[in-house]
Protein backbone atom coordinates (compact mmCIF):
# COMPACT_ATOMS: atom_id res chain seq x y z
CA UNK A 1 0.00 0.00 0.00
CA UNK A 2 3.06 2.52 1.00
CA UNK A 3 4.79 0.91 -2.26
CA UNK A 4 2.89 3.19 -4.57
CA UNK A 5 3.94 6.86 -5.55
CA UNK A 6 4.41 8.29 -2.41
CA UNK A 7 3.70 11.98 -3.76
CA UNK A 8 0.43 10.42 -4.45
CA UNK A 9 -1.45 11.52 -1.39
CA UNK A 10 -0.51 15.25 -2.34
CA UNK A 11 -1.64 15.37 -5.42
CA UNK A 12 -5.58 15.22 -5.01
CA UNK A 13 -7.37 17.94 -5.27
CA UNK A 14 -8.78 19.96 -2.40
CA UNK A 15 -11.40 22.84 -2.80
CA UNK A 16 -12.04 22.81 1.03
CA UNK A 17 -9.44 26.05 1.62
CA UNK A 18 -10.93 28.87 -0.12
CA UNK A 19 -8.25 32.22 -1.14
CA UNK A 20 -7.47 34.54 1.32
CA UNK A 21 -5.71 31.91 4.31
CA UNK A 22 -3.22 33.56 5.73
CA UNK A 23 -0.69 31.90 3.27
CA UNK A 24 -2.58 34.23 0.37
CA UNK A 25 -1.02 37.24 2.47
CA UNK A 26 2.07 36.47 0.45
CA UNK A 27 0.41 36.51 -2.66
CA UNK A 28 1.62 33.43 -4.22
CA UNK A 29 0.45 31.44 -6.63
CA UNK A 30 3.65 28.84 -5.76
CA UNK A 31 1.27 28.88 -2.19
CA UNK A 32 -1.77 28.00 -4.08
CA UNK A 33 -0.31 25.17 -5.36
CA UNK A 34 1.05 24.01 -2.08
CA UNK A 35 -1.84 23.75 -0.72
CA UNK A 36 -3.51 21.65 -2.68
CA UNK A 37 -3.44 18.05 -0.91
CA UNK A 38 -5.83 15.66 0.36
CA UNK A 39 -6.49 14.75 3.56
CA UNK A 40 -6.13 11.07 4.52
CA UNK A 41 -8.45 9.41 7.31
CA UNK A 42 -5.50 9.09 10.51
CA UNK A 43 -7.77 6.84 12.42
CA UNK A 44 -6.00 3.24 11.34
CA UNK A 45 -2.47 4.87 12.08
CA UNK A 46 -3.25 6.44 15.34
CA UNK A 47 -4.68 3.01 16.35
CA UNK A 48 -1.56 1.44 15.43
CA UNK A 49 0.78 3.80 16.83
CA UNK A 50 -1.16 3.57 20.48
CA UNK A 51 -1.03 -0.42 20.06
CA UNK A 52 2.89 0.12 19.61
CA UNK A 53 2.35 2.25 22.91
CA UNK A 54 0.85 -0.19 24.90
CA UNK A 55 3.06 -2.95 24.16
CA UNK A 56 5.68 -0.81 25.10
CA UNK A 57 3.66 0.04 28.54
CA UNK A 58 2.76 3.62 27.70
CA UNK A 59 -0.78 3.21 28.05
CA UNK A 60 -2.11 3.95 31.61
CA UNK A 61 -5.81 4.33 30.97
CA UNK A 62 -7.63 2.59 27.34
CA UNK A 63 -11.19 3.02 26.89
CA UNK A 64 -13.84 2.43 24.49
CA UNK A 65 -17.49 3.16 23.89
CA UNK A 66 -19.45 -0.25 23.65
CA UNK A 67 -23.09 -0.73 22.96
CA UNK A 68 -25.23 -2.30 25.05
CA UNK A 69 -28.72 -3.74 25.23
CA UNK A 70 -29.13 -0.30 27.91
CA UNK A 71 -27.20 1.92 25.43
CA UNK A 72 -23.98 2.97 25.15
CA UNK A 73 -21.60 1.98 27.80
CA UNK A 74 -17.97 3.63 28.21
CA UNK A 75 -15.77 1.41 29.55
CA UNK A 76 -12.32 2.13 30.88
CA UNK A 77 -8.95 0.13 31.98
CA UNK A 78 -5.36 0.01 33.64
CA UNK A 79 -3.08 -2.39 32.70
CA UNK A 80 -4.38 -4.15 36.13
CA UNK A 81 -8.26 -4.20 34.85
CA UNK A 82 -11.20 -2.35 34.35
CA UNK A 83 -10.99 0.79 36.20
CA UNK A 84 -13.94 3.15 35.48
CA UNK A 85 -17.69 1.91 33.63
CA UNK A 86 -19.75 5.09 32.53
CA UNK A 87 -23.50 5.26 31.15
CA UNK A 88 -23.26 6.95 27.90
CA UNK A 89 -20.33 8.61 26.14
CA UNK A 90 -19.16 11.37 28.58
CA UNK A 91 -16.16 13.15 27.64
CA UNK A 92 -16.16 13.98 31.27
CA UNK A 93 -14.93 10.84 32.53
CA UNK A 94 -11.60 10.41 30.39
CA UNK A 95 -11.44 14.01 32.24
CA UNK A 96 -11.72 12.70 35.31
CA UNK A 97 -9.51 9.80 34.26
CA UNK A 98 -6.86 12.15 33.11
CA UNK A 99 -6.69 14.37 36.35
CA UNK A 100 -7.41 11.06 38.79
CA UNK A 101 -5.24 7.95 37.40
CA UNK A 102 -2.85 9.55 34.14
CA UNK A 103 -3.32 11.54 31.70
CA UNK A 104 -1.98 8.91 29.33
CA UNK A 105 -5.70 8.33 28.69
CA UNK A 106 -6.33 6.90 24.58
CA UNK A 107 -8.92 4.97 22.79
CA UNK A 108 -7.35 1.46 23.21
CA UNK A 109 -10.43 -1.58 22.03
CA UNK A 110 -7.78 -4.39 22.54
CA UNK A 111 -7.49 -3.63 26.42
CA UNK A 112 -11.23 -3.96 26.84
CA UNK A 113 -11.84 -6.99 24.76
CA UNK A 114 -11.87 -9.36 27.96
CA UNK A 115 -14.66 -6.74 30.19
CA UNK A 116 -16.62 -6.55 26.83
CA UNK A 117 -16.99 -10.11 25.97
CA UNK A 118 -18.34 -10.35 29.78
CA UNK A 119 -20.63 -8.17 29.19
CA UNK A 120 -22.02 -9.61 26.21
CA UNK A 121 -22.43 -12.49 27.77
CA UNK A 122 -24.00 -11.27 31.07
CA UNK A 123 -26.30 -9.71 28.79
CA UNK A 124 -27.59 -12.54 26.68
CA UNK A 125 -28.07 -14.23 29.87
CA UNK A 126 -24.80 -16.69 29.71
CA UNK A 127 -22.92 -15.22 32.22
CA UNK A 128 -24.29 -14.76 36.29
CA UNK A 129 -20.47 -12.99 37.78
CA UNK A 130 -17.90 -11.34 36.52
CA UNK A 131 -14.32 -12.21 36.32
CA UNK A 132 -12.41 -9.90 34.79
CA UNK A 133 -9.53 -7.68 36.97
CA UNK A 134 -11.14 -4.31 38.30
CA UNK A 135 -8.42 -1.88 39.38
CA UNK A 136 -10.35 -0.58 42.42
CA UNK A 137 -8.33 2.45 42.48
CA UNK A 138 -10.49 4.82 42.28
CA UNK A 139 -12.57 3.96 45.49
CA UNK A 140 -10.81 4.33 49.04
CA UNK A 141 -11.21 3.66 52.39
CA UNK A 142 -14.78 2.57 53.82
CA UNK A 143 -16.31 3.02 50.37
CA UNK A 144 -14.09 0.47 48.68
CA UNK A 145 -14.77 -2.01 51.75
CA UNK A 146 -18.13 -1.55 51.43
CA UNK A 147 -18.06 -1.96 47.39
CA UNK A 148 -16.00 -4.92 47.87
CA UNK A 149 -18.35 -6.47 50.09
CA UNK A 150 -20.78 -5.92 47.79
CA UNK A 151 -19.10 -7.85 44.73
CA UNK A 152 -18.70 -10.81 47.16
CA UNK A 153 -21.57 -11.49 48.81
CA UNK A 154 -24.44 -10.16 46.83
CA UNK A 155 -24.84 -12.72 43.61
CA UNK A 156 -26.69 -12.70 40.91
CA UNK A 157 -30.42 -12.25 40.65
CA UNK A 158 -30.44 -11.48 44.74
CA UNK A 159 -31.08 -7.72 46.68
CA UNK A 160 -29.59 -6.53 49.70
CA UNK A 161 -30.50 -3.07 51.30
CA UNK A 162 -28.27 -0.13 52.20
CA UNK A 163 -28.92 -1.05 55.74
CA UNK A 164 -28.20 -5.16 55.47
CA UNK A 165 -25.05 -3.97 53.45
CA UNK A 166 -23.72 -1.79 56.27
CA UNK A 167 -24.47 -4.79 58.51
CA UNK A 168 -22.95 -7.28 56.94
CA UNK A 169 -19.34 -4.90 56.33
CA UNK A 170 -19.24 -4.81 60.76
CA UNK A 171 -20.58 -1.17 60.42
CA UNK A 172 -24.26 -1.83 61.02
CA UNK A 173 -25.16 2.24 61.78
CA UNK A 174 -23.37 2.74 58.22
CA UNK A 175 -26.42 2.48 55.54
CA UNK A 176 -26.04 6.54 54.88
CA UNK A 177 -21.85 5.93 54.20
CA UNK A 178 -23.15 2.49 52.31
CA UNK A 179 -25.64 5.08 49.62
CA UNK A 180 -22.82 7.04 48.67
CA UNK A 181 -20.86 3.93 48.10
CA UNK A 182 -23.13 2.90 45.81
CA UNK A 183 -23.48 6.50 44.58
CA UNK A 184 -19.74 6.78 43.52
CA UNK A 185 -19.15 2.97 42.35
CA UNK A 186 -16.91 3.40 39.82
CA UNK A 187 -17.58 0.05 37.91
CA UNK A 188 -21.34 -0.08 38.01
CA UNK A 189 -22.97 -3.42 36.42
CA UNK A 190 -19.54 -5.16 37.14
CA UNK A 191 -19.57 -4.19 40.46
CA UNK A 192 -23.53 -4.42 40.97
CA UNK A 193 -24.81 -2.02 43.14
CA UNK A 194 -28.14 -2.24 41.31
CA UNK A 195 -28.98 -4.83 43.79
CA UNK A 196 -28.57 -3.13 46.52
CA UNK A 197 -32.11 -1.00 47.29
CA UNK A 198 -33.56 0.82 50.58
CA UNK A 199 -35.17 -1.51 53.00
CA UNK A 200 -38.43 -2.24 52.50
CA UNK A 201 -37.49 -2.45 49.02
CA UNK A 202 -37.98 0.86 47.43
CA UNK A 203 -35.84 1.03 44.59
CA UNK A 204 -33.20 3.57 45.54
CA UNK A 205 -31.47 5.74 43.33
CA UNK A 206 -29.06 4.54 40.14
CA UNK A 207 -26.36 6.66 37.92
CA UNK A 208 -27.23 4.99 34.87
CA UNK A 209 -31.25 6.21 36.00
CA UNK A 210 -33.71 4.73 38.01
CA UNK A 211 -34.99 2.48 34.39
CA UNK A 212 -31.57 1.19 34.02
CA UNK A 213 -31.49 -0.37 37.39
CA UNK A 214 -35.17 -2.06 36.82
CA UNK A 215 -34.19 -3.17 33.40
CA UNK A 216 -30.87 -4.95 35.46
CA UNK A 217 -32.85 -6.42 38.22
CA UNK A 218 -35.65 -7.63 36.01
CA UNK A 219 -32.57 -8.88 33.84
CA UNK A 220 -31.49 -10.90 36.41
CA UNK A 221 -34.76 -11.93 37.70
CA UNK A 222 -34.80 -9.90 40.94
CA UNK A 223 -37.82 -8.19 39.81
CA UNK A 224 -40.95 -9.49 38.38
CA UNK A 225 -43.09 -7.93 35.64
CA UNK B 1 -1.47 20.93 37.26
CA UNK B 2 -4.06 18.91 35.07
CA UNK B 3 -3.39 17.63 31.46
CA UNK B 4 -6.39 16.71 29.27
CA UNK B 5 -6.65 13.38 28.36
CA UNK B 6 -3.96 12.64 25.58
CA UNK B 7 -6.43 11.39 23.59
CA UNK B 8 -8.13 14.98 22.88
CA UNK B 9 -4.90 16.18 21.27
CA UNK B 10 -4.81 13.18 18.84
CA UNK B 11 -8.47 14.25 17.60
CA UNK B 12 -7.69 18.00 17.25
CA UNK B 13 -4.63 17.64 15.78
CA UNK B 14 -3.29 14.22 14.62
CA UNK B 15 -4.82 15.00 11.16
CA UNK B 16 -2.67 18.05 10.26
CA UNK B 17 0.70 15.89 12.26
CA UNK B 18 0.14 13.50 9.46
CA UNK B 19 -0.38 15.71 6.86
CA UNK B 20 3.12 17.96 8.17
CA UNK B 21 5.09 14.98 8.32
CA UNK B 22 3.67 13.47 5.01
CA UNK B 23 4.28 16.53 3.24
CA UNK B 24 8.09 16.79 4.51
CA UNK B 25 8.90 13.51 3.95
CA UNK B 26 6.66 11.65 1.57
CA UNK B 27 3.84 8.87 2.32
CA UNK B 28 5.68 5.62 3.56
CA UNK B 29 8.31 8.08 6.22
CA UNK B 30 5.43 10.33 6.60
CA UNK B 31 3.37 7.20 8.47
CA UNK B 32 6.15 5.78 10.14
CA UNK B 33 7.31 9.03 11.75
CA UNK B 34 3.89 9.97 12.38
CA UNK B 35 3.22 6.65 14.87
CA UNK B 36 7.09 7.58 15.83
CA UNK B 37 5.72 10.87 16.37
CA UNK B 38 2.73 9.74 18.72
CA UNK B 39 4.75 7.18 20.43
CA UNK B 40 7.00 9.70 21.72
CA UNK B 41 4.33 12.26 22.40
CA UNK B 42 2.63 9.92 24.88
CA UNK B 43 6.03 8.79 26.30
CA UNK B 44 6.79 12.23 27.69
CA UNK B 45 3.39 13.93 27.93
CA UNK B 46 3.02 13.19 31.99
CA UNK B 47 6.00 15.44 32.20
CA UNK B 48 4.69 18.22 30.97
CA UNK B 49 4.55 21.40 33.21
CA UNK B 50 1.44 23.45 31.57
CA UNK B 51 -1.07 22.66 28.87
CA UNK B 52 -0.58 26.27 26.99
CA UNK B 53 0.29 25.11 23.35
CA UNK B 54 -0.16 21.51 23.31
CA UNK B 55 -0.91 21.22 19.70
CA UNK B 56 2.56 23.34 19.26
CA UNK B 57 4.33 20.95 21.07
CA UNK B 58 3.07 17.99 19.20
CA UNK B 59 4.59 20.05 15.77
CA UNK B 60 7.62 20.55 18.31
CA UNK B 61 7.96 16.57 18.26
CA UNK B 62 7.25 15.76 14.40
CA UNK B 63 9.35 18.98 13.44
CA UNK B 64 12.15 16.81 15.37
CA UNK B 65 11.54 13.57 13.69
CA UNK B 66 12.11 15.37 9.99
CA UNK B 67 15.22 16.87 11.15
CA UNK B 68 16.21 13.38 12.77
CA UNK B 69 15.27 11.40 9.75
CA UNK B 70 16.98 14.01 7.64
CA UNK B 71 20.50 13.88 10.01
CA UNK B 72 20.15 9.79 9.13
CA UNK B 73 20.00 10.38 5.53
CA UNK B 74 23.15 12.39 5.74
CA UNK B 75 24.82 10.14 8.09
CA UNK B 76 23.78 6.96 5.85
CA UNK B 77 22.86 7.75 2.46
CA UNK B 78 20.02 5.91 0.53
CA UNK B 79 21.79 3.78 -2.49
CA UNK B 80 20.25 5.00 -5.89
CA UNK B 81 16.93 3.20 -6.19
CA UNK B 82 15.63 2.70 -9.21
CA UNK B 83 14.03 6.04 -10.86
CA UNK B 84 10.53 5.77 -10.08
CA UNK B 85 8.02 5.12 -12.56
CA UNK B 86 6.33 7.77 -13.61
CA UNK B 87 2.34 7.93 -13.42
CA UNK B 88 -0.63 9.01 -15.85
CA UNK B 89 -1.05 12.25 -14.41
CA UNK B 90 -2.35 15.54 -16.09
CA UNK B 91 -0.46 18.39 -16.61
CA UNK B 92 -2.06 20.16 -13.36
CA UNK B 93 -1.18 17.21 -11.08
CA UNK B 94 2.36 16.41 -12.22
CA UNK B 95 3.05 19.99 -11.44
CA UNK B 96 2.06 19.11 -7.76
CA UNK B 97 4.11 15.83 -7.79
CA UNK B 98 6.88 18.13 -9.15
CA UNK B 99 6.63 20.58 -6.53
CA UNK B 100 6.18 18.55 -3.52
CA UNK B 101 9.44 16.34 -4.82
CA UNK B 102 11.04 19.40 -4.50
CA UNK B 103 9.68 20.65 -1.12
CA UNK B 104 11.32 17.36 0.15
CA UNK B 105 15.08 18.15 -1.38
CA UNK B 106 14.80 21.49 0.87
CA UNK B 107 16.87 21.40 3.93
CA UNK B 108 14.67 20.22 6.67
CA UNK B 109 14.26 23.37 8.28
CA UNK B 110 13.57 24.96 5.85
CA UNK B 111 11.10 22.35 4.72
CA UNK B 112 9.58 21.86 8.10
CA UNK B 113 8.51 26.02 7.71
CA UNK B 114 7.23 25.90 4.49
CA UNK B 115 4.63 23.14 4.93
CA UNK B 116 3.37 24.78 8.13
CA UNK B 117 3.30 27.90 6.45
CA UNK B 118 1.32 27.23 3.37
CA UNK B 119 -0.09 23.25 3.59
CA UNK B 120 -0.95 23.75 7.66
CA UNK B 121 -1.67 27.88 7.07
CA UNK B 122 0.32 28.33 10.26
CA UNK B 123 1.10 31.94 11.44
CA UNK B 124 4.72 32.65 12.01
CA UNK B 125 5.00 33.46 15.54
CA UNK B 126 3.60 29.66 15.76
CA UNK B 127 6.01 28.09 13.29
CA UNK B 128 9.42 29.85 14.90
CA UNK B 129 8.56 28.43 18.22
CA UNK B 130 8.32 25.28 16.71
CA UNK B 131 10.91 24.98 14.53
CA UNK B 132 13.36 26.96 17.65
CA UNK B 133 13.80 29.77 15.70
CA UNK B 134 12.82 33.69 15.88
CA UNK B 135 9.99 35.08 13.45
CA UNK B 136 12.29 37.29 11.56
CA UNK B 137 14.06 34.35 10.86
CA UNK B 138 11.22 31.69 10.32
CA UNK B 139 9.73 34.12 7.92
CA UNK B 140 13.46 34.08 6.15
CA UNK B 141 13.63 30.25 5.95
CA UNK B 142 10.23 30.27 4.58
CA UNK B 143 11.43 32.90 1.82
CA UNK B 144 14.13 31.29 1.27
CA UNK B 145 12.46 28.36 0.58
CA UNK B 146 10.02 29.56 -1.50
CA UNK B 147 12.47 31.11 -3.68
CA UNK B 148 14.96 27.88 -4.44
CA UNK B 149 11.35 26.10 -5.16
CA UNK B 150 10.63 28.57 -7.77
CA UNK B 151 13.94 28.27 -9.12
CA UNK B 152 13.23 24.55 -9.34
CA UNK B 153 10.14 23.85 -10.43
CA UNK B 154 8.57 24.56 -13.81
CA UNK B 155 5.58 27.09 -13.48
Amino acid sequence: MNATNPTNELHERSDRRGPGGPGGADGDDLGERLRRTDTTDVTALVDAALRRADAEGLVEVGWVVEDTPIGPLTLAATPAGVVRIEFGHEERVLDELASEVSPRVVRLPGRLDEVRRELEEYFARRRRRFDVPVDRRLSRGYRRTVLEALSREVPYGQTVSYKELAERTGNPKASRAVGSAMATNPIPIVVPCHRVLRTGGALGGYGGGIDTKVWLLRHEGALLG
Amino acid sequence: MTLPPFQSLLDAHAPDVHRFLVAAVGRHDGDDLFQETVISALRSYPGLRHADNLRGWLFTIAHRKVIDQARRRVRQPVPAADPPEVPQLDADTLGDAELWDAVRRLPPKQRSAVVQRYLLDRPYAEIAAVIGSSEDATRQNVRAGLQRLRQEVTR
